[in-house]
């Protein structure tokens, strides 16, 4: 962002990394695929880099209010200073925070999902699909795109859009269950009960019959991810990201 | 006789419509004892939600067969309560069927609806009794979810009882009525016999007609001392929904559910510290706390929904927490803050509408550091209340708390915030690292 500031320029959007996809090595690999379609589409964007800090929501959920506003207000600073307008994430949690939370300290922006910028642009046909064979794809609602922002359709325009099949899961839409990364879950040790989260979500994955799950989310890939680990089944169903499903069928 | 008897029937009227009315008021002052909270924007859609969600209990239909039998009680309920006006006319003027004569031809056809109505529910009653204690549905199994035992589920069969008893004596009034009428009793207007009372009149047609006076009477005030001493007796049952979901869904949340509330007290101080321009006028009373420990330090709409909650418990069988084991239960959350707000109100009522510590508070002596850990924050258990109540609200206010007052985090959040703290991120990386992805 600061190269495209310092050259008097303004991309059309900001992407919103956040610190899954910028650290988390399975998530890397979803920012390069997006990051990817961005620029075989030839849609400007620009990162913060090394200027960008978490967005506070792991801290806001456990309580925290404190460090949360402390990180709200200086990423605001950062965003205002560049004079973002346009931001773009392929974090529903960051997602939340920007769009929701931000407005309230002085972050105004028109805030959009990977998984909305994706469904547009195959619903306006500029992305070019490969032949292929149709192959049964289940969709994971994540709570804070889902039921959060009511964004039920945009993940599943994308499967439809690349001309796969759709499975529903047993517990979808507004009743999806959750994979038990948020509230900032995943950053500690689940309270005592009779089954993880995650491993309840796999099963329920499993029973569907597919050998690949698109999601939306960084948390809810690493809790999926975990939860098929522990079934054994890591080998027979695939954990990807929509954008990674978009890269991998687009010409 | 007639005029001990309305003399009688308007003390009791009076003393009960009192009773009420005083629980009420200690109910609305205990809720006011909460955090103020402005939620007076966008009328239209807020009274769009109230024609919805609580006269259209649009949300209720999610589980059709439910739906269905919950508003034959419902219509049932408001409807028939058109007859105890002139009921309650009939017993201060010592007058009967006073409506009879004004209506004509209408009020049998009136009173035959009211009968149909109170077949419905009738019937309503019986499917929610054995999906109770019959085909056992597991939400609502005290065996299965602690927070019933005890009161809740005594409540719950009491509320089916009272409500079949009612339309008993409903149909016993009517039936020695249409009896008496046939003997050309005197003060019987002709009305005829009804849709559902008239199956009872072989029963009572061997009784002589001083008997059946008798009956039609006791059958007549066991009517309307039921419905006024369920009026008093909802105000300590879960059973006020029927009056709060009105308000509840006028009052309810038009953000995003995912969305939490700014603290406005944090802002101030994340200024100060940061140097930014504060407003003066925004500083925090000193003994305000951050967060809630207890029912006070939660807004007014938390306590109105925790005194809305029918403890029907799709929050809980929704809840993620819930269904893998663990200790949170949403509707217990709900529950407790409703009994938390009741023992406070006995305190409010023992010192003239004075609060004083009792050394209780929510967060600890009703709900527990465990449960409150548990919750994912996935809203599973706002999206399924039909009444769009919110435990996540309550949750969220107590982890404030927990957090930012009692310093009280699992190790591993306290290592999560030094790592925001320090490198900008939840997990201990070089924030320099930050756009390494890019360089592979």
């Amino acid at each position: 962002m600061a190269e495209w500031a310092a050259k008097g320029e303004s991309p059309e959007f900001l992407f919103w990394v956040g610190c899954a996809g910028s650290f988390d090595d399975r998530h890397k690999k979803v920012t390069r695929a997006f990051c990817e379609i961005l620029q075989k589409l030839e849609i400007s964007f620009a990162v913060l880099g090394t200027e960008e800090s978490c967005t506070g929501d792991p801290a806001r959920r456990s309580g925290n209010e404190f460090l949360f506003q402390m990180q709200a207000m200086s990423n605001i600073e950062v965003l205002n200073m560049y004079g973002v307008k346009k931001i773009v994430t392929a974090c529903p949690h960051c997602f939340n925070t920007l769009k929701n939370e931000y407005p309230e300290l002085g972050g105004n922006y028109d805030v959009i999902h990977h998984s909305q910028l994706l469904a547009d642009l195959l619903a306006a046909g500029k992305i070019q699909l490969k032949e292929e064979e149709k192959e049964a794809v289940a969709f994971h609602d994540s709570c804070y795109l889902g039921r959060g922002n009511g964004i039920y359709e945009a993940p599943r325009d994308i499967i439809l859009g690349l001309k796969k099949e759709l499975k529903e899961l047993k517990s979808c839409r507004t009743k999806g269950l959750c994979c038990g990364a948020g509230g900032a879950q995943v950053f500690k040790e689940p309270e005592l009960g009779s089954i993880d989260i995650q491993t309840k979500r796999s099963q329920e994955i499993m029973d569907s019959g597919v050998q690949k799950v698109a999601l939306a989310c960084p948390f809810c890939m690493v809790m999926i991810q975990d939860g098929l680990n522990k079934h054994g089944k890591d080998k027979e169903i695939q954990v990807v990201d929509l954008a990674e499903l978009v890269q991998q069928t687009m010409i | 006789m007639h005029i001990f008897l309305q003399v009688l029937f308007i003390l009791v009227l009076v003393g009960l419509g009192y009773l009420v009315t005083q629980r009420f008021k200690l109910i609305i002052a205990s809720i006011q004892l909460a955090r103020p909270i402005e939620l007076n924007d966008n009328p239209g859609e807020r009274w769009k939600r109230v024609a919805l969600l609580a006269f259209g209990q649009k949300k209720m239909f999610q589980k059709p067969l439910v739906g269905i039998f919950h508003f034959l009680i419902y219509i049932g309920f408001v409807l028939i309560n058109v007859e105890i006006l002139e009921i309650v006319i009939d017993g201060i003027l010592g007058t009967h069927r006073i409506f009879a004569p004004f209506l004509g031809s209408l009020y049998p056809l009136l009173l035959n609806f009211f009968e149909l109505l109170s077949f419905g529910v009738f019937v309503a009653c019986v499917v929610f009794f054995l999906r109770r204690g019959v085909t056992k549905v597991q939400r609502l199994q005290p065996d299965a979810h602690r927070e019933l035992q005890g009161f809740p589920i005594q409540d719950a069969y009491t509320i089916l009882a009272i409500e079949c008893i009612l339309m008993f004596a409903l149909w016993t009034m009517n039936a020695s009525d249409a009896l008496l009428q046939e003997r050309q009793v005197a003060h019987f207007e002709p009305v005829g016999a009804f849709f559902v009372s008239q199956y009872l009149m072989p029963i009572l047609s061997n009784l002589s007609t001083p008997v059946l006076l008798i009956l039609e009477r006791v059958a007549w005030w066991f009517h309307i001392l039921g419905i006024l001493g369920f009026a008093l007796y909802v105000t300590y049952s879960k059973h006020l929904h029927i009056f709060f979901a009105f308000p509840a869904a006028y009052y309810s949340s038009l953000e995003p559910s995912s969305k939490m509330s700014n603290m406005a007290s944090v802002t101030h101080e994340v200024k100060l510290m940061l140097g930014q321009p504060v407003e003066t006028n925004t500083a925090t009373p000193d003994q305000m706390r951050f967060g809630a420990k207890d029912v006070m330090d939660l807004t007014w709409k938390n306590a109105l929904d925790a005194y809305s909650c029918t403890e029907c418990g799709r929050c809980t069988e929704q809840c993620p927490a819930n269904q893998t084991g663990r200790a949170l239960s949403p509707r217990k959350i709900m529950m407790d803050t409703r009994d938390r707000l009741e023992e406070v109100g006995k305190g409010l009522a023992k010192n003239k509408g004075q609060w004083t510590e009792d050394g209780k508070s929510l967060l600890g002596d009703y709900i527990s550091a465990e449960e409150l850990r548990a919750c994912t924050t996935c809203q599973a258990c706002v999206e399924a209340c039909p009444m769009e109540l919110s435990p996540l609200n309550i949750i969220l206010a107590l982890r404030r708390y927990q957090i930012m007052e009692q310093s009280d985090a699992p190790a591993a959040w306290n290592s999560m915030f030094s790592n925001i703290e320090t490198n900008q991120a939840p997990w201990k990386f070089n924030p320099s690292d930050r756009l390494n992805w890019a360089k592979s």
